[in-house]
């Protein structure tokens, strides 16, 4: 399959990568159009999968009927490969009642994705063999796509002692990364950067100096001044970008930057891809629709770290990711309990939920007005397994199947009938959005379909 | 209006409607008997999450003075010190059936959130950083007793504005009754970014001349080890209104609780030109027009509440 960790070849199961085993399917998807900027394909076509792998690409009202094999009707659909995610929170172990593995791939499924990375902030946090080998046979059980587990770069997320990276790499963490928390200390980081030659793992950042950022609920800038709540400057994010990617490249290492979320930040990665750091980065749905006057309305499904930022900041992310500055698009996926967001603004929990409206929510307010072309989404979305060395999924005979298929015409409310997943801290709530996913096939086995479309299917 | 949660959402109309009603309560206050039967049967529930000595204390007067049957809810000793969320708390209040909560809280739109859940009328008496309306408008109302007119005064507040609540409020007020306003202070903590609502900026004193009005604001001890400013001492050498500082025809304001020799200097506090006693007069009537205004004003749309004392339950009648 294309879904791959670590270049270890097509048609296997990435070691880094583990779901539970489903049945393969068998479908023929007719005459959607298939759109793979990859492969150059964008064609109305027969979608021919059997026994989980494309079979077939045929031209449309072509394929033969098989017995045994579903017929969807794919006229006015378009069939993307599907989504992977860099970077979810899965809230396993220890936060069940926020989101649990079934939950968690159930909702990315329902988004179109294909595989996801789990962050390791979870309670207790993934900083030892034994936490990751437990979750990671959970994922065997329960997981209906692939995951990948990162693990921490310091115990207890503490940012003082690097865990045992190269135990953890062995029994299958896929990266490394605090995310939740900067690693504030340059030495300590600077001593995971060197073991990475031994350990592998691109090493994920979560990017704040916390002396700049204490205190701060939201951007520090106009919006801030008038709610009268702490902001969080905008250079605190970009000066540990500078000073990490400095670090990065005097140890010639790999880094990851997670969330993008400021202009500053995206001019300290461009400076430091010209200059031949190894470095790649994400941006969120959210910070490339939204801005801080959002928090205008104090409601506490906007709070999420790093905060929404200004007008100019946005533009500035859609523009890096345009020019590839930034490589692709992570959802940063941060389910919350009701009573967690149900309170005060500076209260609140940090963060939001978006697997099941990424692709709506970016086709809606950037491909729908012609921001950025669907190829460029679609490029954005596929690659995040990249810098973890996970192959993007393709639509090409042979290759595992790996798709989202979609109605882009679909207009539907967000949130109006309940999400997938177990929390529904989602800031598009109650917006209405165009693009709906209807069916994701993952690694070769069916993993979701919208319940309207599945009762069109069987009628 | 049904709630008061910040000045951002009245319009001068609806400040003007308060600041008259306010007026003709000032006129009960001049009498014997300074209490009015309006809001009989009705209760008023105080919700202090925060120490407060002025706020609360006007308030629950105010209501007593309107005949409200009134219960204040302090955050010590009570159930939201054993992890109560304001939400559920809010549930407690509101099986009283009040007419009005007013709410403190240290958390900019708790008010907005109470009113999301409560059928009672709610009024922000200080969200955080972020509003204290009564208090913007008493000190409108205490303006208007000696201006007039706020239109084309040089309104100057100085102090702390990072930290202030008032700050916001007031400048929002003034602006609205169409005075110009400066905000000045030390660059520290002066938010940036404020310049959007519509005001000048001053790092130091020079053009204080020009004010009309000087507004100072409480600078607290604890800004000092957060090393807002180096010291006290040098906050007071810039930016403390003296003597010195106050012309014979400026007025001078300040929200309280001051810092005798901080913010002011003692002989301006009882200075002819301080109106900071009238101020904590004005608080009153000016809370009992809020009142009024939010929960009298209902009876129009609400004729089966208010009038029926017998059949409103009060704290001590469990409901």
């Amino acid at each position: 399959m294309n879904v791959t960790a670590n270049g270890s070849g097509s048609g296997a199961e990435g070691p880094k990568l583990i779901s539970r085993p489903g049945p393969g399917a068998d479908l023929i998807v007719r005459c959607a159009r298939l759109f793979d900027p990859r492969t150059g394909l964008d064609a109305l076509r027969d979608l021919v999968v059997r026994d989980g792998e494309i079979a077939e690409i045929a031209e449309p009202g072509s394929a033969p009927e098989v017995e045994g094999a579903e017929v969807v009707d794919g006229d006015g659909l378009l069939a993307l490969p599907a989504f992977v995610d860099p970077h979810v929170h899965l809230r396993v172990p220890g936060q069940e009642h926020k989101e649990d593995l079934e939950t968690g791939t159930r909702s990315a499924a329902a988004g179109g994705y294909c595989a996801v990375i789990a962050m390791a902030n979870t309670s207790p946090p993934i900083d030892s063999a034994a936490i990751l080998g437990s979750v990671r046979d959970r994922a065997e059980r329960e997981a209906s796509i692939s995951v990948g587990f990162v693990a921490n770069v310091t115990r207890g997320m503490a940012g003082q002692e690097l865990t045992e990276m190269a135990e953890l790499s062995e029994v299958g963490a896929i990266g490394f990364s605090d995310d939740g928390l900067p690693i504030a200390n340059a030495r300590v980081l600077r001593r995971a950067l060197q073991y990475q030659r031994l350990a592998g793992g691109v090493i994920a950042l979560h990017e704040e100096d916390p002396d700049l950022s204490a205190g701060g609920v939201m951007n520090e800038g106009e919006v801030s001044a008038a709610l009268g709540m702490a902001g969080v400057p905008s250079v605190s994010e970009s000066t540990m970008i500078a000073r990490n990617c400095s670090l990065a490249v005097y140890e010639d290492a790999r880094i990851h930057v997670q969330h993008l979320s400021a202009r500053a930040s995206v001019e300290e990665i461009a400076r430091a891809k010209q200059a031949g750091v190894r470095v790649t980065c994400e941006a969120t749905p959210h910070h490339l629709t939204l801005t801080d006057e959002a928090v205008r309305s104090l409601d506490a499904r906007f709070k999420m770290n790093p905060p929404l930022r200004t007008e100019d900041d946005r533009q500035a992310l859609i523009e890096g990711l345009r020019d590839g500055t930034i490589d692709c698009i992570a959802t940063d996926h941060a389910p919350h309990a009701a009573e967690e967001k149900e309170v005060p603004f500076e209260e609140a929990a940090w963060g939001v939920t978006g697997l099941e409206t990424a692709f709506a929510a970016l086709f809606t307010d950037l491909v729908l007005p012609g921001v950025i072309p669907l190829e460029l989404l679609v490029e954005r979305m596929t690659c995040g397994g990249e810098p973890f060395g996970i192959e993007a999924p393709r639509l090409e005979r042979g290759a595992a199947a790996n798709v989202a298929l979609i109605d882009p015409d679909l207009t539907w409310t967000v949130g109006e009938e309940g999400y997938e997943s177990r929390s529904f801290n989602n800031c598009f709530g109650g917006r209405e959005l165009t693009g709906r996913v209807l069916m994701t096939v993952a690694g070769g086995t069916v993993a979701f379909r919208q319940r309207s479309f599945a009762l069109g299917v069987a009628s | 209006m049904k709630h008061l949660l910040g000045v951002e959402d009245l319009s001068r109309e609806e400040m003007d409607l308060i600041l008259e009603r306010a007026q003709s309560f000032a006129e009960v206050g001049r009498r014997d008997i300074k209490k009015v039967p309006t809001l009989r049967g009705r209760t008023i529930v105080n919700l202090f999450y925060e120490a407060s000595t002025r706020t609360l204390s006007s308030f629950e007067l105010a209501a007593k003075r309107l005949s409200a049957d009134v219960v204040s809810v302090k955050a010590a000793g009570s159930s939201v010190d054993k992890g109560e969320s304001l939400k559920d708390t809010v549930a407690t209040l509101s099986a009283y059936d009040p007419a009005a909560i007013v709410i403190r809280s240290p958390h900019a739109g708790a008010a907005g959130l109470v009113a999301r859940w409560t059928e009672a009328s709610v009024i922000n008496a200080g969200d955080g950083k972020h509003e204290h309306p009564t208090q913007a408008l008493l000190d409108v109302f205490t303006l208007r007793q000696r201006l007039d007119s706020l239109e084309g005064t040089n309104i100057w507040i100085v102090g702390d504005v990072l930290h202030s609540r008032v700050a916001r409020s007031c400048l929002l007020a003034f602006r609205t009754m169409g005075a110009k306003v400066t905000l000045c202070g030390p660059p520290t903590l002066m938010p940036r970014g404020i310049e959007a609502l519509g005001c000048e900026v001053s790092f130091d004193l020079d053009g204080l001349d020009q004010a009309d009005v000087v507004y100072a604001l409480r600078m607290q001890r604890e800004r000092m080890s957060e090393s807002f400013v180096p010291s006290l001492r040098e906050y007071a050498a810039r930016y403390q209104i003296d003597s010195r500082r106050l012309g014979p025809r400026q007025l001078l304001m300040h929200p309280g609780p001051v810092n005798r020799g901080v913010e002011l200097s003692p002989e301006v506090i009882d200075s002819p030109q301080s109106l900071i006693t009238a101020q904590v007069e004005s608080g009153l009537v000016v809370r009992m027009a809020i009142l009024y205004e939010l929960l009298a004003g209902n009876d129009r749309a609400r004729p089966e509440r208010g009038q029926a004392p017998a059949d409103t339950p009060t704290i001590g009648q469990p409901a």
